[in-house]
C-alpha cells in the first residue's frame, strides 16, 4: 500500500509528465490561455487516460503478449486509445450529455495527445503489474491537470502584464513554464 | 496552389517551420534534445516517417472515406513509425535507448498528423513528398540547433555522432540547469523569441 502510495507522489509531483517528461506539451501550450479550457482538457485527460492505461496493460498482456505480438505495440495502442476515445465520445453523447457539453471538444484531441500514449508506453516498460498500472496512470493524469491547471491560472496573469513584443504568446508561455518546471524540480529527492 | 514546388519545400525550412513557427511536435523538441546526436536521430526518423506517410496518404487520398480518415492516418502513420522503430533496433541499438518512448510516440506528433490532414490529404503525390521532406528536414534543423545550444552550455561538449567533442576547455564550468526540464523550455522560449526578433512578424 506503502509503495503505491509512493508511486503515485512520483507520478504527479516528481515525475510529472508536463514538466519532468516532457509529454502532452501541444495541448499545454494550446489550451492553458484560459483557465475554462484549461479545466475542461485537464478533466478529459484524467477520464480518458486511466481508462486508456488500464486498457493498454490489458491488451499488452493478455494478446500481445501473449502471442509474441510485441513488435505491434505501437499500432496496437494507437488504435485502443483511438477506438476509446470515440467510443467515450459517443457515451457521453448519449448518456451524460451535461458532461459532453464540457468536455465534448477536447475529446478529438486526446488521441493525438502523446501524453496518453506516452503513460500507457511507460506502465509497460517499466513493467508494472495491474494495481501498479492503474496507480501510475492516474498519478500521471492528476500531474498533468495539476500542472495544466496551474500554468492557465499563471497565463491569465501574463495577459495584463506587458510583454516584450518579440517574447509575446508562445515564447513568453515557453518561459513561464521553465519557470513553473523549475518549481516541480524541487520536488526530486523527496521519494 | 499558386507556390511552385521550390516554394512548397521551403516554407518547411523557415516560414512555417515546425516546433517554431506552427508550434507543433513540442515533446519530442523539448525531450530528446539534450544532445546534437539525439536531436539528428530524432530528426530523422520523423522526416522518414513524414515523407513516407506524406505521399502513401496523398496517393489514397481519394479511396479514403472523409468519415474515417483520422483512423486511416493513424494507421498508415504507425505502420511507418513501427518501420522505424524496428530498423533502429537493428542498426542504431544505442541511438534507439536514449530516444526510448519518444520513438514510438512519433506516432501522436501533431506535424505529422498536421500535415497529413492540412496537406497531404488534399495536394498531389510529389507536392506532398516535398512538403513532407521539407518539413522533416526543418524539424531535424530545429532540433539540431536546439540541442547544440543545450548541449554546448549545458556540458561543454558537442556530439554529433556517438563520441563527444569538447568545445569549451577544462575550466568551464558546465550550465548544466540546460540539460535539466525547465532549461529545455527556457532554451525554446528564447529561441523562439530571436526567432521573432530576426523574422519579419
Amino acid at each position: 500500500m506503502g509503495d503505491l502510495f509512493l508511486l503515485a507522489i512520483s507520478c504527479i509531483l516528481i515525475n510529472n509528465i508536463l514538466l519532468a517528461q516532457y509529454l502532452g506539451n501541444c495541448p499545454f501550450m494550446g489550451t492553458s490561455k484560459k483557465m475554462e479550457t484549461a479545466v475542461g482538457m485537464a478533466m478529459a485527460v484524467i477520464f480518458v487516460l486511466v481508462m486508456a492505461g488500464v486498457l493498454t496493460w490489458l491488451t499488452d498482456t493478455y494478446f500481445l503478449k501473449k502471442f509474441d505480438l510485441e513488435y505491434l505495440r505501437t499500432v496496437a495502442f494507437i488504435l485502443v486509445i483511438a477506438a476509446l476515445v470515440q467510443f467515450v465520445e459517443m457515451f457521453l453523447k448519449k448518456s451524460i450529455p451535461a458532461l459532453y457539453a464540457g468536455l465534448g471538444i477536447f475529446l478529438p484531441l486526446i488521441t493525438t495527445n502523446c501524453a496518453v500514449m506516452g503513460v500507457c508506453l511507460i506502465n509497460i516498460n517499466e513493467e508494472y503489474n495491474f494495481l501498479q498500472a492503474l496507480v501510475a496512470s492516474f498519478g500521471y493524469a492528476a500531474g498533468f491537470g495539476l500542472a495544466l491547471i496551474l500554468f492557465a491560472g499563471v497565463r491569465e496573469r501574463i495577459l495584463l502584464a506587458r510583454v516584450p513584443r518579440p517574447l509575446q504568446d508562445t515564447s513568453i508561455a515557453l518561459v513561464t513554464a521553465g519557470i513553473l518546471s523549475l518549481a516541480f524540480f524541487a520536488f526530486k529527492g523527496m521519494v | 496552389m499558386a507556390k511552385s514546388l521550390t516554394q512548397e519545400f521551403v516554407k518547411g525550412l523557415w516560414n512555417e517551420v515546425p516546433p517554431f513557427r506552427l508550434v507543433l511536435g513540442l515533446c519530442p523538441t523539448l525531450a530528446v534534445t539534450k544532445s546534437v546526436e539525439n536531436g539528428i536521430g530524432m530528426g530523422i526518423a520523423t522526416t522518414f516517417v513524414l515523407v513516407c506517410s506524406n505521399v502513401l496518404i496523398s496517393s489514397l487520398r481519394k479511396v479514403i472515406p472523409s468519415k474515417v480518415r483520422i483512423a486511416c492516418y493513424i494507421v498508415i502513420i504507425a505502420t511507418f513509425v513501427t518501420v522505424v522503430e524496428l530498423v533502429m533496433q537493428a542498426f542504431a541499438y544505442p541511438l534507439f535507448l536514449k530516444l526510448g518512448i519518444f520513438i514510438p510516440l512519433i506516432v501522436v506528433n501533431c506535424i505529422v498528423l498536421g500535415r497529413a490532414e492540412a496537406f497531404a490529404s488534399k495536394f498531389g503525390v510529389f507536392r506532398s513528398f516535398l512538403d513532407g521532406l521539407g518539413m522533416g528536414v526543418g524539424f531535424t534543423l530545429s532540433l539540431m540547433a536546439l540541442a547544440a545550444v543545450r548541449e554546448l552550455f549545458g556540458t561543454g561538449f558537442l556530439t554529433f555522432w556517438v563520441t563527444p567533442i569538447r568545445i569549451f576547455g577544462p575550466s568551464y564550468q558546465p550550465f548544466s540547469f540546460l540539460v535539466e526540464a525547465p532549461g529545455a523550455f527556457m532554451a525554446l522560449g528564447l529561441m523562439l523569441c530571436l526567432m521573432n526578433l530576426v523574422g519579419k512578424k
